[in-house]
């Protein structure tokens, strides 16, 4: 299943993702954890724009730039809105209550060798894990 | 934060926010994370396997963590006054509670936060009904954390 390309691409691309994060603490001293950025940005005032909206309008243009470049289209995989609806609001309420997700536990956290969230880290892989096992071999 | 800052620095960043997120979207879109057939497979574990993503995380990893090590020997941030780093220890229900939930949502459809607004720029109304719900249970966690906070404070 090995597969050079992709591997190397995948282990670049997350090099990006940590440089990422690199600059945001040497600037802000701030964690880079994607969903405290969403929250925050729907939390502030409707007349300002945060600097979170910024963070999250680059994201976009950052995927629009690499799909552009490459030219291959990612086309979101079959389900059903009910799944999708289901799936969004776990996402939304777990890291909210878990305050943190892949970037902010998974990288940064990881990265400062936090307890918490190396055990948080370890708990959604496992339980994403016995979703797809339940979702794709059981059901 | 924003309001902490004197009013000649929202440009820069502004623009510094545009860019390492830029920097993120770029890292996300290149090393397969917004592909949800990639992270399935990289979950399916029991089934065919896929170990690309485990790359994803040793990149970042790396990176952030000697990042992290250079960064921290400075006092303070470059544009800011303090480094603003969480300082609980504690293992507790919610953590616990919230990652598995997260785990759940995250192997039923292959999104989990950052992708999902990435995956934004390729314009399919998944994507958009997706980032939506997942806006809304961020929404519900907070009002049901003010209501139990409420009811700790005046118990009927």
């Amino acid at each position: 299943m090995l597969d050079v390309f992709s591997d190397n691409s995948a282990l670049l691309g997350g090099a990006i993702i940590g440089l990422s994060a690199c600059f945001m603490m040497l600037f802000y001293g701030r964690i880079t954890g994607i969903s405290g950025i969403i929250w925050n940005v729907i939390q502030t005032p409707k007349k300002h724009f945060s600097s979170s909206g910024f963070f999250l309008c680059g994201i976009i243009l950052g995927a629009l730039c690499v799909t552009y470049i490459s030219g291959a289209e990612i086309s979101p995989i079959q389900s059903n809105a009910f799944t999708i609806i289901l799936a969004g609001l776990l996402v939304g309420y777990g890291t909210k209550l878990g305050s943190g997700c892949t970037s902010g536990h998974g990288i940064c956290g990881i990265s400062r060798f936090s307890t918490r969230s190396i055990v948080a880290t370890v708990l959604f892989m496992l339980s994403g894990i016995t979703t797809v096992y339940v979702m794709r071999h059981l059901v | 934060m924003s309001n902490k800052m004197p009013h000649n620095t929202n440009l820069k960043t502004g623009f510094l926010y545009l860019l390492c997120g830029a920097l993120f979207g770029a890292g996300l879109s290149l090393s397969g994370m917004t592909d949800q057939n990639k992270v399935l497979g990289f979950l399916d574990l029991f089934g065919s396997w896929n170990p690309s993503l485990i790359f994803v995380m040793a990149g970042g990893i790396s990176v952030t963590f000697i990042g992290y090590k250079i960064i921290f020997k400075r006092s303070s941030p470059l544009w800011a006054d303090a480094f603003m780093l969480p300082t609980s220890k504690l293992i507790d229900k919610n953590l616990v509670l919230g990652a598995l939930l997260f785990g759940i949502g995250w192997g039923l459809y292959g999104y989990c936060p950052g992708p999902a607004i990435a995956s934004l720029a390729y314009l399919h109304w998944e994507t958009f009904l997706f980032v939506a719900a997942m806006i809304i249970g961020m929404f519900l966690q907070s009002k049901q954390a003010a209501y139990t906070e409420n009811k700790a404070l005046n118990p009927l």
